[in-house]
């Protein structure tokens, strides 16, 4: 499977910091899978009510102030935010959330770090732009909905198909996304270069590899 | 060429560099809890792999578990049933790949970053992670510590490496003494005030300086638990005899090993030339107990200043200032000391270790918590914390002081656990993350170091501490 062109509806979040609590709150890490958090996605902010892991959307009180309960936003495959987004906690669910709904690309100046690392690890692109690009983003956005094409191969972003900015990003990590490759499978055909590290390492490092289990 | 104490770290657990800005990086101690393992050992089980070294691995549940337990507990008495799953689930995972695990019922059982260094699994130089950001806490004992997410945990076990890109390097250096009242933490909140949240993206903060030279291996820890607030996944602190001592007294190696290690820990510091891509010396003689007013670490100020206001700031940061103040409902309160405040938590891999304790007790030592508060709770971080205040009889003096003694786990840092924050609720906590919801939906955190927290505990409101 190949997946080289995201597109769709953009939604849009004019706050900086957007962390990872406020992506998925804390209730929800108490799921042990791996999908099914798409409901839970920003649910502080998209529900007047205190949710709980196993709800659904129809057992909710639903915020309609709240951009993706509004159409065409409930639809939104691209978030676009400012600064700092995903910044916090480690935690996956953030990503999971964002990918169950349907978002395959969240835009902002900058990242937290380890959410942009879990991004790729789930096909979802974190796309940098400078502040002067989002700014002009957002100035588009005040008028109409938009619409943005991502091309992955080509590293170019297309506004309403008019506007074409292009971007930087590091293609063995795109390359994740557009082959959907898995990492473990990937390092493990470099098993033999860990034992060999392992080896020399055992010998000139000894007590990393002491059992401390009896205290 | 000179190197950095990171790039020192990097280049001795380096297994492979790829002809992308990716490399290979070997890991020593992978720390495991409840919350970001599930589905890594799923994974495994789904590949049919097993962990490449047990040993590596330790875990504990932490999260979830409920802080008043008492002798008898077990994991059947959590009440949450989803919460129950959890750590039942750690349960089942370790024994089934068989990882060392202290669970629920174990005495040195606790928050990971709390555990980890007093059981001695951290060691100076190692490559250390786990599913938690604040994994940074161990860049105190010049390790390369960092938190990743649960496809990297599952990575990491089935692999014992990481495939991650270098970070750039940043060096803070703290010099001078502190004020009375100030501490660890405030320097922290200082520290991501000046930088901002997003200050230290992209970087290993080394801290530095005579202020950290001078430092117990518990203020470090604070330190650089808190990086990652600054947006920087990595803190560093280099080896010095202050870690030696600590890693003599927690550690159970062998004196020949010991020895042995000692040399190379010696080394564990940046080369006088080395060059950094960011410095900054901040001068902390100059720095007043911080209190947070917002909703992210950043939104911090001096105890005693004026909250923001809306006209304070440049017109791209209204909006944050804005929502941030609704949600604080500081509509009225001109400083934080008009506020008053309802429950009290010390606690948190941040501020729960013996020092903060014995901090707080102190400023408590015959009062007694506020009427105004209705809750005022002590989570001590693990087991042996625990045991070590109780000898000194500090949960005596909390006790008497109105305080409630609970059993070690993350509690209120969090809303996972039954200490939660009720809506609106003000609560003056000593842990990390002030963010909207964090301790409970809709309620309202201040974040302050453990003294500051223990005064706000017998005032009601926010005091001074020198
Ligand atoms: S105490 Fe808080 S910050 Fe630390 S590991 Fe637990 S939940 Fe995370």
């Amino acid at each position: 499977m190949s997946n080289t062109i995201i597109q769709g509806i953009v939604a849009i979040f004019d706050r900086d910091n957007i962390d990872t609590d406020q992506i998925i709150p804390t209730e929800y890490l108490k799921s042990i899978k791996k999908f099914g958090f798409g409901d839970y996605l920003f649910d502080g902010w998209r529900y007047l009510d205190q949710g709980q892991l196993g709800m659904t959307l129809d057992d909710r009180e639903v915020n309609k102030d709240f951009i993706l309960n509004q159409k065409p936003y409930d639809e939104a495959k691209i978030l676009l935010t400012r600064n700092n987004f995903g910044c916090g906690s480690s935690r996956e669910h953030a990503v999971w959330a964002l990918r169950d709904f349907g978002f395959q690309a969240v835009i902002a100046s900058s990242f937290g770090d380890i959410f942009y690392n879990n991004c790729f690890k789930n096909s979802v692109l974190p796309l940098k732009l400078t502040k002067q690009e989002i700014n002009s983003l957002f100035m588009l956005a005040n008028d109409n909905p938009l619409s943005f094409e991502i091309d992955l191969k080509g590293k170019e972003l297309k506004v309403n198909s008019d506007l074409i900015i292009p971007f930087k990003v590091d293609i063995n990590l795109v390359n994740r996304i557009i082959h959907n490759l898995d990492d473990v499978d990937i390092t493990l055909q470099d098993k033999a270069l860990i034992k060999d590290f392992e080896i020399n390492y055992k010998v000139s490092r000894p007590w990393i590899f002491i059992e401390n289990n009896k205290r | 060429m000179a190197k950095t104490l990171y790039d020192k770290l990097w280049n001795e657990h380096l297994v492979q560099k790829y002809d992308s800005n990716e490399s290979l990086i070997y890991i020593d101690r992978h720390y495991l809890h409840e919350v970001t393992s599930p589905q890594a050992f799923e994974g495994l089980r789904y590949k049919n792999l097993s962990p490449w070294r047990l040993d590596a691995n330790v875990a504990t549940p932490d999260h979830n578990v409920p802080t008043i337990r008492g002798e008898s507990f077990k994991v059947e008495l959590i009440d949450d049933e989803v919460s129950k799953i959890q750590v039942v689930e750690l349960d089942k995972n370790c024994n089934e790949f068989g990882i060392q695990q202290f669970d629920i019922t174990s005495k040195e059982q606790g928050i990971v970053h709390v555990m980890g260094p007093e059981l001695g699994y951290t060691l100076p130089g190692m490559t250390i992670v786990c599913g938690d950001s604040h994994t940074s806490t161990h860049g105190a004992f010049g390790c390369l510590a960092m938190g990743i997410g649960t496809s990297e945990v599952e990575h990491v076990l089935a692999t014992q490496c990481l495939k991650i890109t270098k970070l750039k390097n940043m060096q803070v250096c703290f010099e001078g003494e502190l004020k009375p009242g100030v501490t660890s933490k405030d320097i922290a909140l200082h520290l991501i005030k000046t930088i901002g949240t997003a200050g230290g993206t992209g970087h290993a903060i080394e801290f530095s300086g005579s202020y950290i030279n001078s430092a117990s291996m518990e203020s470090r820890m604070t330190i650089c638990n808190m990086a990652i607030e600054a947006g920087a996944k990595v803190g560093l602190i280099a080896v010095d005899g202050v870690t030696i001592d600590y890693v003599r007294d927690h550690s159970n190696l062998s004196e020949d090993i010991f020895n042995q290690a000692e040399i190379f820990w010696k080394s564990l510091h940046s080369d006088d030339r080395a060059t950094f891509n960011k410095t900054l010396t901040i001068d902390v003689s100059s720095i007043k107990p911080q209190v947070t007013w917002g909703t992210s670490p950043e939104m911090t100020i001096n105890f005693d200043d004026q909250i923001p206001r809306i006209s304070d700031v440049e017109e791209d940061q209204q909006e944050n200032l804005k929502l941030a103040k609704s949600y604080m409902g500081l509509e009225g309160a001109d400083r934080l000391q008009d506020l008053t405040f309802d429950r009290i938590f010390i606690g948190s891999c941040t501020n729960s270790r013996i020092e903060d304790l014995r901090l707080a007790a102190n400023a408590v030592k015959g009062k007694h918590v506020s009427k105004d508060i209705i809750e005022a709770i002590v989570v001590p971080g693990s087991g042996m914390v625990k045991a070590q205040a109780e000898e000194e009889g500090l949960d005596k003096i909390f006790q008497d002081a109105g305080f409630f003694w609970r059993d070690p786990g993350c509690s209120m840092c969090l809303g996972m656990n039954p200490d939660q924050l009720k809506p609106y609720e003000r609560c003056a906590s000593t842990s990390n993350r002030n963010f909207e919801g964090r301790q409970g939906n809709l309620g309202r955190t201040h974040l302050m170091s453990p003294l500051m927290a223990a005064l706000t505990a017998v005032n009601g409101k926010i005091s001074d501490p020198s």
